[in-house]
Parts: structure tokens; sequence; C-alpha cells
């Protein structure tokens, strides 16, 4: 406002003057006459033109005739001025009407605003500017868009213009300047050059037609391959947190059989003692690297939980899993509220920080955000970690052999409640991870565990209980459908299919995708 | 009729019966408002709410603590027969909504101009308490058969009941559906053209749902005292060997699921007029794991358990939901917590084993 009002001063000096007749057919006029007179009155690029445009806009113009002469007035706080010359008017005129702005009006008169903003000095406000622009303007601010192509110097703001100056070639101008303005768009791969281009293609002349058509192919070929990488590049991400939220599960549950409804409280407190580390470090001038330390607190703070949790209730229940069931979703609601009693009901923000912030862009409009790419990343190091414990440590051994076959491991010396405590303690561990990284992807909250359990054990039972490399296969699978869904019929529709999917698909398969051959008949 | 019960079980009953057909409607309409003997609404409210509960926790019990099925879907069908019923009191609002439109307001408010398919002759009310036995029980045979038939139990089994009840519930959260999206259905203004908030059908309401919780209890006495109890009770202890013995297994397993689903769905539809709204949240799977612990609590194979357990829970929850808010879910996991190590056979196993000691 205050820049309007240094406007306004500018308005007063004397050497105000705009042009009259666009002036007085702004006030007086019809629909596209009016249109005429906002490109007249900003094609100078003169400031006052905007001062005037954003009265308009905000209804506080009003036109009188005086003596058989027409009079603008721009009345501002019981002041009014003439609009064509800026001199004072005293006292106000009876009888002046206002100047009515209706939609149409409005949106012309912000348009031509940011046509005028293209010509502001800093670079930032050209770019808002001209992203304003780009996503549809009059044809009629063609003339300034020119003016401010020709000046400008910076890069970005530069191809914006050039897209939106061939937009706008393409709905006015001359058949010559509409062809070269659609090789031009044909170049570019932005969503709103293939509307204009699908709208180009339907046109009566045929060699603009075939021309649109042509470019249009183009447009949706590059675009198309932007969307595929994207496509895939979701796809992974959520397939990686699935994975993260997944593997605890694998172990407690595929490994272990024990079901526990509490696996999403897990997440939920490496989530919280993520947020708590941010907060440690939020005063010290090394807060980038919090993760580092937030990443073995999760850890250990999970695993901790977990351990007690085995030694104090699921332990009694090892055989029983409905009843472990029942008693690990006691324990969560107990996680649950304990967290609402000590960080409040509210959900917490945990800082990104800065290497995790932004992204690269691949394709124009395309963008993969780093704190994704650092989560894929992360997985697959959780995943490597938990493979070569499992399979190259004493303790991994322990835990496949007491899962193979829990009395002979016991025979052979293997203290196998001891195993039952760690290996449950690991899976809680990696629940706390899983945690750590997804509060680094949206907010925190009590219920966060809350939407992860189902998911999890979809993941587990798909991909085969007691089998690690289907959680893999099976995350990544859950992953891909869901985005791949998610693009036709959007995100609660994709969910329900997938969910749908995954009953049948336990209906014909009960064992999973990987199933652990055997002759046992019953578990 | 004597084989059901002992001399005793049937004093109980009638006792049962007297209190809710004669002492609860005299105390709530006849006796005045400043008497300390005087039930008020909420208190009639409060126990027609726990009796559709029993009667759900008595259909768990059938499936759980008898077949040792445990189904994490029980929500779902709940809901499912209140949505019918909700239907058939949508349209009797008529043209009273906020919009004065022919359409409920959510549909006003989604500029339909005319009822989706489903929508088709739920204002007649026999086609609405059809819809209620109808849906569940369909959706139960259809889902049970398929599982039953591939084999899938015991944990598998209650993962995928969860996965569909979740399943649902997004659905049904969807404005697109056709049943009020995130609101669901509220409002309510009469039920079979009588006002539905006056003391007079609440009261109707209430005896109807203490005599359908009579009927279902004899009915499920009667079921798990013949020999087809006796089967699913076998099977609970050890499926293979029945299924060696000549029996289909599969057929005993769904004809219990399907029952039970549609005893869930008419305690559903009896308890939407009561409390007066149904929405998704009905279906969150945390509900159908707490009908679980209501029979776990009464004692799981004891169908006086079911009920007991569905009364204590929610008295209790009640009562802490009033009193110390904060501290009702410390209470609800410590129950869960609690039964399952120290009381596997619930307040029924508990009164029982102090019994014996006294002997």
């Amino acid at each position: 406002m205050r820049f309007l009002f240094l406007l306004f001063l500018l308005a007063a000096l004397p050497a105000f003057a705009l042009d009259k007749a666009a002036v007085e057919k702004l006030a007086t006029g019809e629909g596209d006459e009016r249109a005429e007179a906002i490109a007249a009155l900003v094609a100078e690029g003169d400031p006052k033109a905007a001062a005037f445009l954003q009265a308009v806009a905000e209804g506080e113009v009003q036109s009188v005739e005086q003596k058989g002469v027409r009079r603008v007035l721009v009345i501002k706080g019981g002041q009014a001025t003439d609009a064509v010359t800026g001199e004072k008017v005293d006292p106000v005129p009876e009888g002046a009407e206002d100047v009515v702005a209706n939609n149409r009006l409005r949106k012309e008169i912000e348009g031509a605003l940011a046509a005028l903003r293209l010509l502001a000095p800093e670079s930032e406000a050209r770019l808002a500017a001209a992203k304003e622009l780009a996503n549809g303007a009059d044809a009629a601010m063609l003339p300034l868009v020119k003016k401010a192509l020709a000046k400008e110097t910076d890069a970005q703001v530069k191809s914006l213009l050039e897209l939106t100056a061939a937009s706008m070639e393409m709905k006015g101008g001359s058949k010559e300047e509409r062809v070269a303005a659609i090789r031009r768009l044909a170049q570019s791969s932005s969503p709103n050059s293939r509307t204009l281009l699908a709208e180009a293609a339907g046109d009566p002349d045929a060699d603009i037609k075939a021309e649109a058509q042509k470019a249009l192919r183009e447009v949706q070929g590059s675009l198309a391959w932007g969307e595929r990488a994207g496509l895939l590049f979701a796809g992974i991400s959520l397939g990686s947190i699935l994975l993260l939220a997944a593997l605890g599960l694998a172990i407690t549950y595929g490994l272990m059989g024990v079901i526990n409804m509490a696996h999403g409280e897990l997440i939920m407190i490496g989530a919280y003692t993520t947020y708590g580390v941010q907060m440690l470090f939020r005063k010290t001038s090394f807060f980038d690297w919090y993760l580092l330390a937030a990443v073995p607190a999760s850890f250990v703070v999970a695993a901790l939980v977990g351990v007690v949790l085995e030694r104090v209730v699921i332990r009694w229940l090892y055989g029983r899993p409905l009843e472990t069931l029942l008693a690990t979703w006691g324990i969560s609601l107990m996680l649950i509220q304990s967290v609402r009693t000590i960080f409040g009901a509210q959900n917490v923000q945990v800082e990104n920080p800065n290497f995790m912030s932004g992204g690269v862009q691949v394709f124009q409009g395309v963008v993969f955000p780093w704190s994704r790419i650092w989560i894929i990343l992360f997985a697959a190091l959780v995943l490597i970690g938990m493979w070569a414990l499992l399979t190259r440590t004493r303790l991994g051994l322990f835990i496949r052999g007491v899962t193979q076959n829990r009395d002979m491991a016991s025979c052979v010396g293997v203290p196998t409640a001891r195993v039952d405590m760690w290996a449950f303690g690991l899976g809680s561990g990696i629940a706390g991870l899983a945690g750590c990284a997804l509060s680094q992807l949206g907010n925190v909250g009590p219920d966060l565990g809350q939407s992860y359990i189902v998911d999890s054990f979809m993941v587990v039972v798909f991909g085969g209980v007691g089998q690690l490399a289907g959680t893999v296969y099976a995350a990544l699978v859950l992953g891909f459908a869901n985005k791949f869904l998610e693009s036709i019929s959007g995100a609660v529709i994709a969910k329900i299919a997938v969910l749908v999917f995954i009953i049948f698909f336990i209906q014909r398969r009960p064992q999973g995708l990987f199933a652990v051959k055997g002759r046992a008949i019953e578990a | 009729m004597t084989r059901l019960y002992g001399p005793k079980g049937w004093a109980l009953i009638a006792l049962m019966g007297l209190a809710l057909f004669v002492a609860f409607p005299i105390l709530s309409l006849q006796v005045p408002g400043d008497s300390p003997w005087h039930v008020s609404q909420y208190w009639v409210t409060l126990v027609g709410k726990i009796m559709c509960y029993a009667i759900v926790a008595l259909a768990m019990d059938l499936i759980w603590g008898y077949a040792g099925i445990l189904s994490l879907g029980h929500g779902l069908f709940f809901a499912l027969g209140g949505y019918a019923m909700g239907m058939y009191l949508m349209r009797q609002i008529g043209r009273e909504g906020q919009y004065q439109s022919d359409l409920p307001d959510f549909m006003v408010f989604l500029d339909w101009k005319d009822y989706p398919w489903h929508w088709w002759n739920t204002d007649q009310f026999w086609w609405a308490l059809l819809l209620v036995v109808l849906v569940p029980g369909l959706l139960a045979l259809v889902f049970g058969f398929f599982a039953f038939r591939s084999r899938v139990k015991g944990v598998y089994f209650s993962i995928i009941t969860q996965a569909l009840t979740f399943a649902a519930m997004l659905a049904f959260f969807r404005n697109a559906m056709g049943f009020g999206g995130n609101n669901g259905f509220t409002d309510f203004k009469r039920i079979l053209g009588l006002p539905i908030t006056t003391p007079e059908t609440r009261m109707v309401l209430f005896a109807f749902t203490g005599l359908t919780l009579i009927l279902t209890l004899l009915l499920a006495r009667w079921i798990v005292t013949s020999k087809f109890g006796r089967v699913l009770t076998a099977i609970r202890d050890a499926e293979t060997r029945v299924a060696f013995c000549g029996y289909n297994t599969v057929h005993y397993k769904l004809a219990i699921f399907v029952l039970s689903a549609v005893i869930c769905g008419i305690a559903g539809a009896l308890y939407v007029p009561q409390v007066g709204i149904i929405n998704p949240s009905e279906m969150s799977p945390a509900n159908s794991i707490e009908i679980a612990i209501w029979v776990a609590v009464g004692g799981r194979g004891s169908l006086a358990g079911a009920i007991i357990g569905a009364g204590a829970v929610n008295g209790a929850k009640s009562f802490f939901t009033q009193v110390f808010p904060e501290y009702w879910l410390y209470a609800l996991g410590l129950i869960f917590i609690l039964v399952t190590l120290f009381l596997p056979r619930g307040i029924v196993g508990l009164i029982a084993g102090i019994r014996e000691k006294l002997k």
C-alpha cells in the first residue's frame, strides 16, 4: 500500500498526463472498448497508469459530465483529482457516477498491472510478474511484453516472457506471426503451451492447424517424458518410505511372528526423538548436522522402548498371535496418549537441514526434492545394514536359527529368550529410523504411526512373511502401483484399489509373493 | 426351550426383561424429572447405546470366542447397517433440511440433481430393513467365501479384514460415494413419521434394542448348544482334525461369519436413530479392535461374558471421558494389556475361578 501511496504522490505532480481518450473510454466504455483502453494506458509503461488502474479496480473512480465536458475523477479520502491531468478538483462535483469495475475488468487490470511490473528493477519482482502473466494474460498486453522482452537481461525471466509473448501472438497476430509463435511454443515443454497448442490444433486455417498439431505432438512427447520420470521417482520414493516403515515389522512379525500393532507408534517415537534432537541443536551453529545425531538417537530410543515392551508384555504371549495383537494395540494406545501428554496433541514441526531443502529440476515442472532423494538413499543404507547384520553376524545367525527352529536352536545352546529380545529391539530400532526419515517429509504428530500401521502390515504380508527380499519387492511394487493409480484416479481411490488388490492377492496366495517352501500344514 | 438355560438363567433373563421393558420406561416417562428415581434422557441413550454394543459383542463372541476367528471387520458391518438405516432416516427429513430441498443437504451442497442409484427405494422402511440385513450379510458371504476357501486364517484373516475396513472407511470419506463424506448422516427428524427426539420415541427404540439383545442372546445360546456350535468349537480348537473327520469347515465358518455380520448390521441400525449420527469414523480400524476387547474383558467363549464386557468397557469409557478425559486411552490400553496377560478368560473366568476356590 505504501508503494501505491507513493504512486499517488507522483500522480499529484503537475506534469501528470495520461491519454485522455483512453481514460474516458475506460471510465464510460463497455467490454472490449475498456480492454483496449487498458492496453493503451499501459503501453508506455507509465507508473501513473498503474495507480489509475488500481484506483479503478478498487472502485475509487467516478465520472461526471460538466458543461458538456466529461471529467474522470479519482476520489481518495474525500479528495478528488482529475485522472487525466492530475489536478485537484475542489469541491467534488455533484452528480458524479461510480465507474463500476466488474470481474472481467478487474482481471484485465490485474494482468495489466503484472505487465507493468515486468519493468520493475528487481529481477525477483519481474520473475513473479512473468509467472503471473504466463498463466494466461490478455493478448492486449503484447506490446508491453515485447518492450519488456527487449530490455530483459535475466535468462529465466526472458524464457518465460518469450513463451508468454508466443502464446499472445498465437491468439491475435497475423498468420505468419501465429505460425512462428507455434514453432517457438513447440520448443517448450510446459503444460500451458500444451493447452494453447491443443486449442490452436482446432483452428479453421489448415496451415495453422497442421503446424499446431505437429508442435503439439512434440510438446506432448517431451511432457510425457517428464511425467514418466516424475512418476518413476514418486513410485521409488513412496516405495522407499513403505520399505522403511515395513522393514522393522519384517523382523518382528516376519521373522519372530509377533503381531506388533504398536509398530506404528515406534515409528512415531523415532520421529519425536528426531524432533527432540533438533530442538537441542537449534541454538547451535552446526544445526545442519543434527541428523547425524538424530539417526542413532532415534534408533536407540525406539529400540529401548521395544526391548522394554518385549520383556514386560510380549514375551508372555509368544505363540498366541491374536492375544499379542490385542495387547500390542493396548500398548499403542498408551504410547499415543503419553506422547500427547508430553508434547501436546498438536503436530510439531521438524525443520529440514539445509542440504535437504530444495530439489533438482530434471524437466520443466518436474522437481525431485532433495529430502526424498536422501530418504531413498537412507532406505537403501538401512536395508544393506540389516542384510549384513542378519547374514554376517552371530546375532543374525541366531535370529535366523531361532526363526527356523526354535527348539533345535535352544538345544544347541542358543539363548532363545535373549535372542528374541535383541531381535525385537532391532525391529523396533529400525522403526525408529523410519520415524526419523518420515519426520523430514511432513508433520510429526501423535497419530503419525496410525497412518502407517495398515500399510506396513500390507507390505510384509504381500511380500511373504519371513522373507526380507519379499518385503523389498512388495514395498517397491506397492509404491509404484499406488503412484501409478494415483496419476489416473486420484489419491484416495488409488489407496483403496491397492488395499482391495492386496485383499484379493492374499486370498489367491495366502503365503505372499515369495513363499517359504515347506511341508507344514499348519503353523 | 428349557434346554437353553437352567431355571436360574431364565430367571436372570426375565429380570433383565423386567428392568428394560417395565422399570426403565416407568422411571423415565412416568416419574417426574425432579424425583431421585427419574432416569434422564442421557441414561436412556447411554444404556441404549451400550445394548447395541452388547449385541455386537455377542456377534463377535460367536465368531471369535466360539469359532476362533478374530474378525476386525465387525466395525464395518456395524457401520453398514447404520448407514442403511441412516439413508432411510435422511429421506424422512423431507424438505426440512437447511436448503428446503427434496434431496438431503449434502447432495444439494454437491449440486446433485437426483438421488444416486444406491438410494433407490430407501424411502421405504421395509427396504431399509432389508438393506440392514442384506448388505453386511452379502459382503460377509462374498468376502468370507473367498477368504475361507483359500484357507486364510488366524492373524492373516484379522489383517485382511482390517484392510477391508480401512479401505471402506477411505471410500466412505469420499463425497462422491453419496454417503455424506466426512460428516456422514445426521440431523434426523423422524422415524416412521414419528418425531425422533421425543422421549416416547426414544423409549420405543430403547425397548426394541433391549428386545433384540435378548433375542440375539437366545439365538446365540441356541447356536452354541447345538451340534453346529460344537463343530464350531472343534474348529476353533483343531481345525485340521475336524476337516479330517469329514466336516467341510469352510461352510461352518462361512455360516457363522455371515450370521455374525448380519447381527452387527442390525445393531448398527438400532444404534443410529438413538445416537443421531453415523459417519465413516465408525469404520476406523480402532473401533473394530475395541469390539474384540469388549469380548476379551467379559470372557471369550461365554455369551454372558460378551454382554458384561461390552457393558463394563463402555461404562468405564463414558465415566472416564467425562471425569478424566485424558486418561481414558491409558485405561483402555491397560485393559487391553492386563486382560490378555492375566485374564485370558475375562471377568466371567475370574468369577468362576473365585467360586472354585471358595468351594
